[in-house]
C-alpha cells in the first residue's frame, strides 16, 4: 500500500528488528518495504512475515539510505537482516561526507 | 524526532561504550539511556514542567539533558555566578520546575518555593530503574492529531547573558537540535579511544551541543570544572585526550602558559564563541603542527555551528602566499550542508560576494525562537544573526563584527574588529578593545583600551604609530586606554559596552590621547593576567 512520508516519520520492519526515521520525504507516495514486505508506521499492528529470500543484505545501523533518483532519505535506527526498497529498487547506503567537530 | 532517538541508538549501536567521564567508572551510552528513563520518571512524579540545572559541568548535566529529553520537558541550565537577583528573576520564570543544584545553590531553589535535589542526589537517583518511558515519537498518527503541542517539544532553555537588557530565554526544540546532530556529525565516527575535552559552562550552547554530537559519534566526553592553562593542558596529556573545544581567551592562556604544553594526542581543537585574534591563531599552529584547527561559528539560535574552517583550510592559509587564502585564517569558513546563508543590505537584498552586510541563516537546526516572544525570522524562514560580514569568491564568510558595535565616524562604517586585531599583534599588547565615544565634529570618534602585557613597557605613542603603520588614520583611535582588564563574560565574550562606565569609574586608567603624551605607563604596575573563567566586570585598581 503507497503511503505518504513525512521527515521525522518513523517505520518498522515486519520481517526483522529494522527501524528507519524518513529524512526526506519524496513528494510522490510510495512503498518502503524491508526484507520486500511493507514496513510499517509505529503503533499499527505488525504482523511478522517472512523475507523475500533475496532481498537480505541487511541493514546498519546509523547509516542513510538512499534511492537512485534521490527522493528519499531515511536513517537507519535499529540495525537488521532485510534490504530496503522503495516501490521495489533497493536502497543504497549513502557515502559520509564527514565534518570536523566543533563542539 | 527527539533527542532520545539519538541515546537510544547509542545504546543499541555501541551500549558498552563510556560516554562520559574518565575511562574507568564513567558513564556508558547504555547506563545514560537507563538513567535517562530513571530521572524521566523523577521529573513526571513531581509533576515538574522543567529541569533547571544550576552547577558546574560534569556527569549530572547529560543525565539531566536526557532525563528531560525523556519526559517531554526542557532542560534549563542556569548561569550558577549569577548575582542573587538576576537567579531569583530567572527561575520565577519556571515556577513549577525540579531543580538539580551545586554545592551551595539548593538556597537559590529554596528561596524560589522550587524542590531540588543535588547533583550528587541526581547521579545517586537516577541509578535505580524506575520503569520505561515509552517513546512519545512511537505514537500513533492519531495520537499525534489529538496532542500536537508536544509533536515538537522544547529540550533546552538558554538565557543569553543580557548585558543591556533583560535575558531572554532561547528556546531549542527537540527538532533544532536533531537536525543539528544529523547533519553534521555521523553515527558511530569516532574511534574507540577518542576523548572529547569540554571546558564551557553547562549554560552555554557549546556545552550542550558537545554532548550530544559527542554521543551520536560514539566519543568519550570529559569536564574540565574550573579552566585553568595547567589543568587543561595535564587533563589532555593524561587523559589522552583526541579533541577539545576552547574559546579564544582559553587559547590564549594556553599558549602563554609556562607549563610543558605539549599534546601528543590532541589532533583537533576547535575554537569559537568569540573572535579568534589572527595572531594568537598562527601562534597556535605554529606551536602545534599536529593539530588539525577548526574554527566554528554559531550563535545559540542556531543550536550551535552554523560554519566552519576546517584543519585543511588553516594549513593551506597559513601556507598560502596569496592574500585571499591567507586571509581565510581569518574567516569561519563555509556553512554547514544543512545552513542556507545570505548576505543582506540594509533593504534585505541579497548581496554578492565581497559586499558586506548582514548574516542571515536558515536551516533546521535555526530555532531563532524566544519564550514569550516567538520566531525571530522572515516570510522565508530567514533568521538576522545582527552580525554583519561577508563572503569571499569562494563562499569563506568572514565576520566584521556584531552590528551594533559598529562604529560610525563621519559617515564611514568602522567594524572594531579590525582595528583590535591589529592593535593585539603589537608584541606588547595582551588584550584591546576599541569602541565608539560620542563626539561634536565625528559623530561618533574611535577610542580603545589597551591591557599591556606583563613585563613589558608599551608606549601609547608607539602604539598609535603601529596601528597607522596598518589602517588608514580614520580608523587609528584619537585615544587610548591602558587598563588592568578588560570586562569580558567567563566565555571570553567581550562586553564591549561596559568599557566606557568601567573607564569612568576606574581612578587607575591612564587616558593616552593623540595630543597629551605626559602620562608615562612605566609608572603602573604590572597588570595581573586577566582571569578566565571570572565575569571580569571590574578592573582592578593598583595595589
Amino acid at each position: 500500500m503507497a503511503v505518504k512520508f513525512r521527515a521525522g516519520q518513523q517505520l518498522v520492519s515486519a520481517v526483522d528488528s529494522t527501524a528507519v526515521i524518513v529524512i526526506r520525504a519524496p513528494a510522490q507516495e510510495g512503498t518502503l518495504t524491508c526484507g520486500g514486505v511493507a514496513m510499517a508506521v509505529p503503533d499499527q499492528a505488525v504482523t511478522p512475515a517472512a523475507p523475500d529470500p533475496s532481498q537480505l543484505d541487511g541493514t546498519q545501523i546509523g547509516k542513510r539510505y538512499v534511492d537512485e533518483a534521490d527522493t528519499i532519505q531515511v536513517l537507519c535506527t535499529k540495525a537488521g537482516r532485510g534490504t530496503l526498497a522503495l516501490d521495489g529498487k533497493p536502497l543504497q547506503i549513502q557515502a559520509a561526507k564527514p565534518l570536523p567537530a566543533s563542539d | 524526532m527527539r533527542l532520545t532517538l539519538l541515546l537510544d541508538m547509542a545504546a543499541d549501536g555501541f551500549g558498552d561504550r563510556v560516554l562520559a567521564g574518565r575511562r574507568s567508572g564513567g558513564i556508558t551510552a547504555a547506563e545514560l539511556a537507563r538513567r535517562s528513563h530513571s530521572g524521566a520518571a523523577l521529573v513526571r512524579q513531581r509533576a515538574a514542567d522543567a529541569l533547571v540545572y544550576l552547577d558546574v559541568n560534569g556527569p549530572a548535566f547529560p543525565v539531566a539533558l536526557f532525563a528531560a529529553a525523556r519526559a517531554g520537558v526542557p532542560l534549563v541550565p542556569l548561569n550558577y555566578r549569577l548575582g542573587r537577583l538576576q537567579l531569583d528573576e530567572l527561575l520565577a520564570r519556571h515556577p513549577k520546575a525540579l531543580g538539580i543544584a551545586g554545592p551551595g545553590a539548593l538556597a537559590h531553589f529554596e528561596r524560589a518555593g522550587l524542590t531540588a535535589i543535588t547533583s550528587d542526589d541526581w547521579l545517586e537517583q537516577t541509578r535505580a530503574d524506575r520503569g520505561e518511558i515509552s517513546d512519545p515519537d512511537q505514537r500513533s498518527d492519531a495520537g499525534r492529531a489529538a496532542a500536537p503541542d508536544d509533536e515538537n517539544p522544547v529540550a533546552v532553555v538558554i538565557y543569553t547573558s543580557g548585558t543591556t537588557s533583560a535575558p531572554k530565554g532561547v528556546l531549542l526544540r527537540h527538532e533544532n537540535l536533531v537536525s543539528y546532530v544529523l547533519g553534521s556529525v555521523e553515527f558511530a565516527s569516532a574511534d574507540e579511544t577518542e576523548a572529547a575535552l569540554v571546558s564551557v559552562p553547562p549554560y552555554h550552547i557549546a556545552a550542550v551541543a558537545n554532548v550530544i554530537t559527542n554521543l551520536y559519534a560514539g566519543r568519550r566526553t570529559l569536564v574540565l570544572e574550573a579552566f585553568t592553562p595547567g589543568e587543561w593542558l595535564r587533563t589532555v596529556r593524561e587523559e589522552a585526550v583526541s579533541s577539545a573545544m576552547v574559546v579564544p581567551t582559553m587559547l590564549a592562556r594556553i599558549i602563554d602558559s609556562e607549563e610543558d604544553r605539549s599534546v601528543p594526542t590532541l589532533r583537533s581543537l576547535s575554537y569559537g564563541g568569540a573572535p579568534m585574534p589572527a595572531a594568537l591563531i598562527e601562534r597556535a599552529l605554529g606551536e602545534w603542527t599536529e593539530v588539525g584547527f577548526v574554527n566554528a561559528y554559531g550563535l545559540t539560535e542556531t543550536s550551535s555551528t552554523v560554519a566552519l574552517l576546517g584543519p585543511e583550510d588553516h594549513r593551506a592559509a597559513l601556507a598560502s602566499s596569496d592574500p585571499a587564502i591567507r586571509a581565510r585564517l581569518s574567516s569561519v569558513g563555509r556553512p554547514l550542508p544543512g545552513i542556507e546563508l545570505e548576505i543582506r543590505g540594509p533593504g534585505g537584498e541579497p548581496l554578492g560576494p565581497g559586499q558586506s552586510g548582514r548574516i542571515c541563516v536558515r536551516g533546521g537546526q535555526v530555532s531563532a525562537e524566544y519564550a514569550g516572544l516567538g520566531r525571530a525570522v522572515d516570510d522565508q524562514g530567514f533568521f538576522d544573526t545582527r552580525d554583519d560580514g561577508f563572503l569571499d569568491q569562494e563562499g569563506y564568510l568572514f565576520i566584521s563584527g556584531r552590528t551594533d558595535d559598529t562604529i560610525i565616524r563621519g559617515a564611514e562604517n568602522i567594524a572594531p574588529a579590525e582595528i583590535e586585531d591589529v592593535l593585539l599583534r603589537h608584541p606588547a599588547v595582551l588584550d584591546a578593545v576599541v569602541f565608539g565615544v560620542p563626539d561634536q565634529e565625528w559623530g561618533q570618534r574611535i577610542e580603545a583600551a589597551v591591557v599591556p602585557r606583563p613585563e613589558t613597557n608599551l608606549d601609547p605613542a608607539d602604539l598609535r604609530e603601529f596601528t597607522l603603520q596598518a589602517l588608514r588614520s580614520s580608523k587609528t583611535p584619537d585615544r587610548f586606554w591602558l587598563l588592568r582588564e578588560l570586562p569580558r563574560t567567563e566565555t571570553g565574550k567581550l562586553l564591549r559596552r561596559m568599557v566606557p562606565a568601567l573607564i569612568a569609574t576606574d581612578h587607575s586608567a591612564t587616558d593616552h590621547s593623540a595630543t597629551d603624551h605626559s602620562a608615562t605607563p612605566s609608572a603602573r604596575p604590572a597588570p595581573s593576567p586577566r582571569a578566565c573563567g571570572t565575569t571580569a566586570a571590574k578592573a582592578r585598581k593598583p595595589a
